[in-house]
C-alpha cells in the first residue's frame, strides 16, 4: 500500500454502550487530515451490544468502522483490547492513530504503542501536518508550544482530551463500511477488569458549568483553599485547580484544568492565586470573560485575562463573597 | 519473599519558582539551576512498597535512570527503607522519550533480576506522559495497572487493585510479576528519620551504564526515540487587560459589577 494512502485511525471509547463524545470529536479531527491526505478515515469499536452505534461514528465522518463486538469486551480489558487493535494495525498500517484521554485511553495508548515499537505523544491541544505531511502534534511546554513529531515511525500516536477538539456536524445519511472483527481466543489472561464502580460526581461538573473558580498555588493552605471553595460555592460555580493544588492534596486530580488535566469552556473564569502558566490556561477554551485575582502584580496571568485585580486572595476573597451575597439578596427582593 | 522495585524519577523541584522557559527571541530554552527532588507521586510508589515490607517479607530495589546527580535520590529512597539502589546512567541515555526511557528501565530490572511487583508514579510531574509504566510493562511483557488508588488483596500470585476512573473506579484482578502505576489516593508518604538516613550509609547504589546494560546504543537515549521536538514556538495572548483597583472594597464592588454586566451572576 502507499504509505501516504495509509488511513488516519481513530479508537473510539465507549462507557456502558454510549460512545464518548470525545471519540466523535476525534473522528472531526481525524476527517480533516484524512482529506488534506486524501486518504480515508476509519474507527474502531470495541464493546459488546455496540452495533447499532456504529452507524454514530460514519455519522461523524468515518468511512469504515471495525467492530469487536461481544460480553467479553463490555468492559475494557488491557490484554485483549490491546491485543485485537495491535494485530488489526498490524495488517491496516494506519499512519496516525488518536485516542482519547480518558481513563481507557491513557493506559491503551501507551501499551499499543510499545507493541507496535512507534512513537506516542501525550496530552495534545492540536494536530496539525507539516509541509512533508508528518503530524505535526502539539504540546505546551515551557510558556511556549512544542511540536513533536514522529518522523520514522509509523502510525504516529497522540492522545487528546475531550473538549480540544469541537464535535463535527452528524450527518445521520453519510454512509460507511462496517467491518466485523473476531475476537482472539489466545491471548493471555493474566489481568482482568472484575466490576467498574461509577460515584457520583461532586460538586458542579467542571465540563458543563457556565462559571469556573479555579485556585492554585497562592491558596496558601487548607483555609486558603477552603475560601476559594465557598467563592466558587457563592457563585454555584464549578471548582477547578491548577496542579500544585492537587499535589497540596487541597484537591482531587478530577478537578484539575490543563494540558493533563480537563479543557472546559465556561462563559466566565475566576483565577485565583496562580501565575497563568499554558499548561493550566490552555485547559480554558474560549471562555468569555475571564479573571485573575493575584498578589503580585507582575505575574503573568494578567496578560492572559480580561479583567485583573491585584490583591492578597486570602484577604480578597472573602470581601469579594461578602459583595456577591448582597447582590444576589438585592436582586431577588427587587 | 516478595521482590519489588520502584522505579523513581529526579525531577526539577516542582515548588521552585524558576521554572525553565522559552526565549521570546532566540526561541531557545532559558535553564536555570533548580534543585533535582524525587518526583512526587514516586514518593507514594516508595510508601506502597515500604508498607508492604512491614506487613510480611520484602525486599525493595529502587531504580532510576538520569544523570550522576540523580544519585542523590536514590540514597533518599534508601533512607527511606529500600534496601539496594540501581542508578541507570550514561550519556548514551540522554534524551529519551517515554518509549526509549522505558525500555531502557525494563533493561534494568531485567538486570536486577527476579521481581514481583514494580511501582511507578503515575506521572512525572516534568514529563507527565504517563507512558513510561505501560511501556515498561509491555517490554517486561508483564501485565499493568495505571492509576492504582487501593490495594485490595496482596497475598499470593493474584492480587486485586482498584485503579481510579472518572467518577468512580475498576476492580482488577492481576497475575504476578506486574507493574503499577499510583495515584496520590494509595497512601500517604512518610518522610525521613535520623536513624533511616544512618541505616542508609551502608546500602549500596550500583551505578550501571551502556556497557553494564549490553544494549546496543540506537536503542537508546535520542537514537531509541521514535519521537523527536521538531519546533519550539511562543504563543501569544489575545486578551486586553483591564486593572480593577481601588480599595479592597470597592474593587470587589466593582468586579461584582462586571460579573452583573456579563450577566454570570
Ligand atoms: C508536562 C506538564 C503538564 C502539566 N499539566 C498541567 C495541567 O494540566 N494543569 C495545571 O494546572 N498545571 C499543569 N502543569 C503545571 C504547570 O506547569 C504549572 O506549574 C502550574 O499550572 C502552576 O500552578 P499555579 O499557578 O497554581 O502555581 P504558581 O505558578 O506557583 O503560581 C502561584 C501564584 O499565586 C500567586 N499568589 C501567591 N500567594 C498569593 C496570595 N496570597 N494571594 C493571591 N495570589 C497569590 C503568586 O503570585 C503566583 O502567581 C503541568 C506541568 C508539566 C511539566
Ligand atoms: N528516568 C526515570 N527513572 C526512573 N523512573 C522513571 C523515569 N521516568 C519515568 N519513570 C517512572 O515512570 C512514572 C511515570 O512517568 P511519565 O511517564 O514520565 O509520566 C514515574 O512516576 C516514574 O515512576
Amino acid at each position: 500500500m502507499d504509505k501516504t494512502q495509509a488511513p488516519v485511525w481513530v479508537i473510539a471509547d465507549q462507557i456502558d454502550c454510549r460512545i464518548l463524545s470525545v471519540s466523535f470529536q476525534l473522528i472531526g479531527r481525524a476527517r480533516k487530515l484524512a482529506d488534506e491526505l486524501e486518504t480515508s478515515v476509519e474507527a474502531v469499536l470495541l464493546g459488546d451490544n455496540v452495533r447499532e452505534q456504529t452507524q454514530q461514528l460514519v455519522a461523524a465522518g468515518a468511512d469504515t468502522v471495525y467492530l469487536a463486538n461481544s460480553p467479553e469486551l463490555y468492559f475494557y480489558q488491557p490484554e485483549l483490547y490491546t491485543e485485537i487493535i495491535v494485530k488489526l494495525a498490524q495488517k491496516q498500517q494506519p499512519q496516525i492513530m488518536m485516542l482519547g484521554s480518558t481513563s481507557m485511553g491513557r493506559e491503551l495508548a501507551p501499551l499499543v504503542a510499545a507493541r507496535l515499537k512507534t512513537g506516542l505523544t501525550a496530552h495534545c491541544i492540536d494536530l496539525v501536518l507539516d509541509k512533508d505531511r508528518i503530524l505535526e502534534q502539539k504540546i505546551p511546554a515551557y510558556g511556549g508550544l512544542l511540536s513533536i513529531i514522529c518522523p520514522e515511525k509509523r502510525p504516529q500516536m497522540a492522545t487528546i482530551a475531550s473538549g480540544v477538539f469541537p464535535k463535527p456536524e452528524m450527518d445521520a445519511e453519510r454512509t460507511g463500511e462496517v467491518v466485523e472483527l473476531e475476537v482472539p481466543i489466545d491471548v493471555p489472561r493474566r489481568i482482568e477488569t472484575l466490576e467498574v464502580v461509577r460515584e457520583e460526581p461532586k460538586g458542579v461538573p467542571l465540563e458543563s458549568a457556565p462559571i469556573i473558580v479555579a485556585g492554585g498555588a497562592g491558596a496558601g493552605d487548607p483555609d486558603g483553599w477552603q475560601q476559594i471553595a465557598d467563592l466558587a460555592n457563592t457563585l454555584n460555580a464549578a471548582l477547578g485547580c491548577t496542579r500544585p493544588a492537587v499535589d497540596e492534596g487541597w484537591a482531587d486530580l478530577e478537578t484539575m484544568i490543563g494540558q493533563s488535566g480537563k479543557m472546559v469552556s465556561p462563559e466566565c473564569y475566576i483565577g485565583v492565586g496562580l501565575s497563568g502558566e499554558l499548561q493550566h490556561m490552555v485547559g480554558i477554551v474560549g471562555s468569555q470573560i475571564m479573571i485573575a485575582i493575584n498578589n503580585d502584580a507582575k505575574s503573568p496571568v494578567f496578560e492572559k485575562v480580561d479583567f485583573g485585580i491585584v490583591d492578597d486572595g486570602r484577604e480578597f476573597v472573602p470581601v469579594l463573597i461578602e459583595k456577591i451575597k448582597k447582590y444576589q439578596e438585592k436582586k431577588v427582593t427587587c | 519473599m516478595l521482590n519489588i522495585v520502584v522505579c523513581v524519577k529526579a525531577v526539577p523541584d516542582p515548588k521552585e519558582a524558576c521554572n525553565i522557559k522559552i526565549d521570546p527571541d532566540t526561541k531557545t530554552l532559558m535553564r536555570c539551576e533548580v534543585p533535582f527532588v524525587v518526583n512526587p507521586l514516586d514518593k507514594n510508589a516508595m510508601e506502597a512498597a515500604l508498607q508492604l515490607k512491614e506487613q510480611g517479607d520484602a525486599h525493595i530495589s529502587v531504580l532510576s535512570m538520569g544523570p550522576p546527580e540523580a544519585g542523590n535520590i536514590v540514597k533518599e529512597c534508601l533512607a527511606l527503607g529500600a534496601d539496594q539502589g540501581f542508578l541507570l546512567s550514561d550519556p548514551a541515555f540522554g534524551g529519551a522519550d517515554a518509549y526509549a526511557t522505558a525500555y531502557t528501565l525494563a533493561k534494568g530490572i531485567e538486570k536486577i533480576g527476579s521481581f514481583d511487583v514494580v511501582f511507578c508514579g503515575m506521572a512525572s510531574s516534568d514529563g507527565s506522559t504517563e507512558w513510561v509504566g505501560p511501556e515498561m510493562a509491555t517490554f517486561l511483557n508483564i501485565p499493568v495497572v495505571t492509576m492504582v488508588k487501593e490495594i485490595v488483596e496482596s497475598e499470593g500470585e493474584f492480587w486485586q487493585v482498584k485503579a481510579s476512573l472518572e467518577n468512580g473506579y475498576r476492580l482488577m484482578r492481576v497475575q504476578l510479576p506486574a507493574v503499577f502505576t499510583v495515584t496520590r489516593d494509595l497512601n500517604t508518604p512518610r518522610t525521613l528519620s535520623f536513624s533511616g538516613i544512618i541505616k542508609a550509609r551502608k546500602k549500596e547504589i550500583s551505578e550501571w551504564g551502556i556497557h553494564e546494560l549490553g544494549v546496543p546504543a540506537e536503542l537508546l537515549g535520542v537514537k531509541g526515540s521514535p519521537t523527536v521536538v521538531s519546533n519550539l514556538s511562543t504563543t501569544e495572548s489575545k486578551r486586553e487587560v483591564e486593572m480593577i483597583s481601588g480599595t479592597r472594597e470597592e474593587k470587589a464592588e466593582q468586579l461584582v459589577q462586571k460579573l452583573a454586566e456579563a450577566g454570570v451572576i
